[in-house]
């Protein structure tokens, strides 16, 4: 049996709520960690199959159009099987979409493509064979600067409310800068890998992918064959961030060379290649404009961004997606523009959009309260909508204005003017931001079986990236079903199971977890029917159903398992309410005086996302998100060569993500709340809300601290030297 | 990488014989030489492995200390004799990488590592060090962790080293075995080289050379500071770093030895401003004017303008840290 909902409006029974089992939510270390840690999860790169050969892919080194490769001399040496030239994509797939990536007809258009792979017996033979392969190219000129490239302007991603000029021209207190962040690299652990094998004409990928129903029919269509002939199992993801929504050339390669050679087939891309064949965070220039009242009421809000990405690609970086309701203001500009560039593949980055944009936006409103002499929480208060400010359509809930509030006492916010607090050689000074993110729904399915000895298993496609989903779903079902979390098993990351949403957006909890709350509904009322009573008057727990002062064992009830589906898709709720995450960054930092230097010495964030699954992924993922904002506000940025734009600095020694002694003690409290409009579950996303706007807490720090506004991220030592310098003169 | 034979050296003798012969190099902790071979920078036919040969141990020398070729960095950070005596040496060993290397990572290995210079890293761009005649992409690329000092139009890699940074301010020497069996001790002063047109020459080993050992003279005392200024807290290269041993006596600055890491092809020293610095009394204006002294040649390429003021200002602040005097 299979229970479908499609959610066209607020879900408000709430039956979580009534279900007595007690693990919901509470800090269950995830069932997958013991393997995890031993070493005993395979990975992708881990899988180890009979007869298995090496493939290493090969970069282009230019741009321009590919003319010919020295072949010959490559496959002559020694374990040399194959040198595959033809049919790599150009860039990986983007996210959610079921089409094959682009091919590269005949062209390198970026410096570091994919154009070709090499197989052999062993790794090291391929990977020598593949630096030895000379790529024919000839070259044409790279367009690399956005401001001298041919640019688009999307229509769905422009706004014009009211008259922005004339509120600029009458406000009190106006804002009109423009800022820049660099191009951005997920850089997850796990390197990405695929593993291919042949059955006659039916695949089996061993991956490390995100939306596994999607990267089925991506590699099926770029292979010319059915998506049912494809199997993807991707059990254990390291991070993908975004990385890995589509499938990339490592996949078709070993799936090409794998049927060529009837053996199968592992590709692994090294470090360097993952930072250039997998997709990067657009660099984006953002002007910025506010205009504002006396009291500080905006009146205006100006959002333009130039972005990029390669000719072609659909996806562009949704810098202004939070602009469109963050904050009230009656006129409203929106200009989106798109260079199409000869650089790296641009794709989502954990919080496609609001990461760089509500970032650069709360350094803006930084700037804005300081002009209005107001305290930056105090003037945030004063903007919070009461609906929609685009159409009008309420929230379904904005919980703004108690993440503020809640964040600033707990942090104990004091708001001081810049350059007042010095210790030593160092400013220390504090800094805060907003944090908005829309929330989203996808559809998804998932089978549940419970069996008479009260063990329950949950069956989806849905992966695990790191995320914690093996917990929550165990969790939701043992929940449900009231069983204890051991009773429960959760088999994720193969695409013969119920297709789910996967892991993208921040929606996978809230939509995998409402399709095994439905799967378990539907068990729950056929239990509750053969007991002859509503499912609302049914208790299950620890393995019993309680009803009326009876307890009855499971085994007295089932004879058998009952296995059902659970089916959850959007409806019209998103597009009745405004659905979206709210919360707040506040932190502390230390910028030398004498060499720019920043240390962060402290951070908080509050959050609110619904229904909490389990206190202590939803945590760990709020840590996540404030580590990525300390390192896209201090250290991040993959630099592209002036000439011919390559990622100069593609390893981690010279990308710099933040180490450990860059992460202070981190403080998360995750607010109470229901949001009856998301999903039967009442959870919204969590994952990327903790980095919407979380480095604007540390950029306005540095601000606060020693009085340097940084508008250009990174702030690295040399930026903040040259803005102490100028004070200084 | 390319396939390349491999030899275990029974003793150091044996070991720089090997090392003669064409395309042969040395392997100690492999932290730099494996990386650089992976990426096939480097792509010798013939490795030649000292980590079985007798060059460990701290040994005293005279006042001074004997360090062997092969002690791990993490051994010669945590000697109580250097942390007592030298706590410049062990302040910058632990400055440098992380835990995982430093415990791989040799002496000698340490002084031998290579450029940071992102195109010195990437076979696909020209770089002179690599190929001599191919062109320097950094000077007109990214050059943001380049040299300021003592650069030439043909090169402007800097030397990565921490602890090469602190030996130079300690006056170390080393002790070089030749393929012939003759030993000589050379002043790491004289060791390393500046580009000039020969970028691809970073020092004065013969072929098949071997570092045996590095020698400290007798302790200078005073204070002594090690201080690297970096893009995050750990595990990342210095833009620039300071060391200082400085010692003073009835108000004049009695003993001063400073190193400069980060800014040039090699440690830097800078005799002229340490003997401007020497028997005076110390004052915030007598560093500014040692500062400006020391980058009165320094030059930068763009993104490493920024170096010349760090460099001032963190050579200003050691040095009023070293003799407590502040502004
Ligand atoms: C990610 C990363 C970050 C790092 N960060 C820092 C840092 O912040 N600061 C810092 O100072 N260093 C840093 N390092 C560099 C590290 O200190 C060096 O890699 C290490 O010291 C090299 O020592 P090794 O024994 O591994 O040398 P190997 O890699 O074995 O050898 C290096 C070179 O020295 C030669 N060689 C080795 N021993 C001898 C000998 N006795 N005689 C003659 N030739 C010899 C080899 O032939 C080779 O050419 C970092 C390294 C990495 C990978
Ligand atoms: S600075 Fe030196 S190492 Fe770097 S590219 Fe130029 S020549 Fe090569």
């Amino acid at each position: 049996m299979k229970r479908h909902a499609k959610i066209d409006g607020p879900q408000t029974d709430r039956r979580l709520d009534g279900m007595a089992q007690g693990v919901l939510g509470q800090p269950l270390d995830r069932p997958d960690g013991p393997l995890k840690v031993t070493g005993r999860a395979t990975y992708a790169a881990e899988v180890r199959l009979d007869r298995m050969v090496h493939g290493v892919l090969v970069r282009a080194p230019r741009v321009g159009t590919l003319n010919g490769f020295d072949t010959e001399r490559v496959r002559g040496m020694a374990g040399v099987l194959a040198v595959l030239t033809e049919g790599l994509p150009r860039n990986s797939a983007q996210g959610a979409i079921a089409k094959s990536p682009p091919g590269n007809e005949g062209k390198a258009q970026y410096v570091g493509q994919p154009v070709a792979l090499v197989v052999a017996e062993t790794l090291e033979q391929a990977t020598h064979a593949a630096w030895t392969l000379e790529v024919g190219i000839m070259p044409s000129i790279p367009v690399i600067n956005p401001h001298a490239a041919p640019t688009e302007f999307p229509e769905k991603k422009q706004r014009d409310l009211g008259d922005l000029e004339a509120a600029m021209a009458e406000a009190a207190a106006t804002l009109d800068e423009t800022y820049h962040t660099p191009t951005l690299s997920s850089a997850p652990m796990e390197p990405h890998a695929s593993i291919a094998e042949w059955d006659g004409e039916r695949l089996t990928l061993h991956g490390a992918y995100q939306m596994l129903k999607f990267n089925r029919k991506q590699l099926a269509e770029a292979l010319g064959i059915d998506p049912s002939a494809v199997r993807v199992l991707a059990p254990y993801v390291g991070g993908g961030f975004g990385s890995k929504l589509g499938i990339s050339a490592e996949a078709v390669g070993a799936a090409l060379a794998a049927r060529m050679l009837g053996r199968p087939v592992s590709v692994v891309m090294h470090r360097r290649q993952v930072f250039e064949m997998t997709t990067r965070r657009s660099q984006t220039q953002q002007r910025i404009r506010l205009a504002a009242d006396v009291d500080g009421h905006l009146l205006g809000i100006g959002h333009d961004a130039l972005v990029s990405n390669l000719p072609g690609e659909t996806f562009s970086e949704p810098v202004q997606q939070g602009t469109d309701f963050n904050y009230a203001a009656p006129n409203r500009k929106v200009v989106h523009e798109v260079a199409r560039l000869n650089l790296i593949a641009c794709g989502s980055v954990r919080a496609p959009g609001e990461a760089v944009g509500v970032t650069m936006f709360e350094v803006a409103m930084d700037e804005m309260a300081h002009r209005l002499n107001l305290d930056p929480v105090e003037f945030r208060l004063r903007n919070i909508p009461d609906h929609d400010p685009l159409d009008g359509k309420p929230f379904s809930s904005n919980m703004l204005a108690q993440a503020l509030t809640e964040g600033a006492q707990r942090f104990g916010w004091r708001h001081q003017p810049p350059r007042s607090r010095r210790e030593g050689e160092w400013w220390i000074g504090t800094g805060m931001s907003a944090a908005v993110r829309v929330n989203m729904l996808t559809e998804s399915e998932a089978r549940v079986t419970l069996t008479p000895e009260g063990r329950a298993k949950v069956e989806t496609d849905m992966t695990d990236i790191g995320t914690g989903t093996y917990a929550i779903l165990t969790q939701i079902a043992a929940e449900m079903l009231g069983l204890p979390v051991a009773q429960v098993e959760t088999v994720l990351g193969d695409t013969d199971l119920p297709p789910a949403s996967g892991s993208g957006g921040s929606f996978g909890a809230a939509s995998s977890g409402s399709s095994v709350y439905l799967a378990c509904l539907e068990i729950r009322s056929q239990i509750a029917a053969r007991l002859g009573i509503a499912e609302e008057d049914l208790t299950l727990k620890d393995g019993h159903a309680i009803h009326a002062n009876r307890t009855i064992p499971l085994s007295q009830i089932l004879d058998a398992p009952i296995t059902t589906e659970g089916h959850v898709e959007p409806g019209d709720s998103g597009k009745i309410a405004r659905n979206a995450t709210y919360g707040a960054h506040f932190a502390e930092v230390a910028v030398n005086d004498v060499t720019g230097e920043t240390r962060v010495r402290r951070m908080l964030g509050t959050y609110a996302c619904g229904r909490v699954l389990n206190v202590k992924t939803a945590t760990s993922q709020c840590h996540g998100g404030l580590i990525w904002g300390i390192g896209m506000a201090l250290t991040e940025e993959l630099i592209h060569d002036p000439r011919d734009g390559h990622a100069v600095n593609r390893d981690l020694a010279e990308f710099h993500i933040p180490v450990n002694r860059d992460v202070p003690d981190l403080e998360v409290y995750l607010l109470p709340e229901r949001d009856d409009w998301a999903n039967p579950i009442q959870s919204k996303g969590i994952g990327e809300l903790s980095i919407c706007g979380a480095g604007a807490s540390v950029i306005n720090a540095i601000h606060a601290a020693c009085g340097v506004r940084i508008r250009d991220l990174p702030a690295t030592p040399d930026k903040v030297l040259a803005g102490l310098m100028q004070i200084e003169s | 990488m390319r396939p390349f034979d491999y030899l275990r050296a029974e003793s150091p003798d044996a070991a720089v014989q090997a090392a003669a012969a064409p395309e042969t190099m040395f392997i100690a902790g492999g932290t730099n030489l494996l990386d650089l071979m992976k990426l096939e920078v480097l792509a010798p036919a013939r490795l030649v492995d000292i980590t079985r040969l007798d060059l460990g141990g701290i040994e005293a020398d005279g006042d001074g200390l004997r360090i062997g070729a092969l002690v791990p960095n993490s051994d010669l950070a945590a000697d109580p004799r250097v942390r007592r005596d030298y706590p410049l040496l062990s302040r910058a060993l632990l400055a440098g990488a992380t835990g995982q290397l430093r415990n791989k990572a040799t002496t000698g290995g340490n002084l031998l590592q290579r450029t940071r210079c992102y195109y010195f890293h990437d076979r696909d761009t020209p770089c002179n060090k690599r190929t001599l005649g191919d062109g320097c992409s950094a000077i007109h690329g990214v050059n943001r962790n380049h040299a300021i000092l003592g650069t030439s139009e043909h090169c402007i890699a800097t030397h990565p080293s921490d602890m090469a940074v602190a030996l130079r301010a300690l006056d170390a020497e080393l002790e070089l075995l030749s393929p012939n069996g003759s030993r000589r001790r050379v002043a790491l002063a004289d060791f390393y080289c500046l580009p000039g047109d020969t970028p691809h020459v970073e020092n004065i080993l013969e072929p098949g050379e071997l570092i045996t050992a590095v020698i400290l003279p007798a302790p200078v005392g005073g204070r002594q500071i090690y201080r690297k200024v970096r893009d995050r807290a750990s595990y990342a290269f210095a833009l620039v770093s300071v060391a200082a041993a400085v010692r003073v006596e009835d108000g004049l600055i009695a003993h001063v030895a400073l190193a400069f890491g980060g800014v040039a092809h090699m440690p830097w020293r800078d005799g002229a401003v340490e003997g401007f610095l020497q028997h005076q009394p110390p004052s915030p204006a007598l560093f500014a004017e040692a500062a400006s002294r020391l980058t009165a040649q320094a030059r930068g390429f763009g993104a490493n303008d920024f170096k010349i003021p760090l460099l001032q200002r963190t050579l200003a602040a050691v040095l009023a840290e070293a003799t407590e005097v502040t502004a």
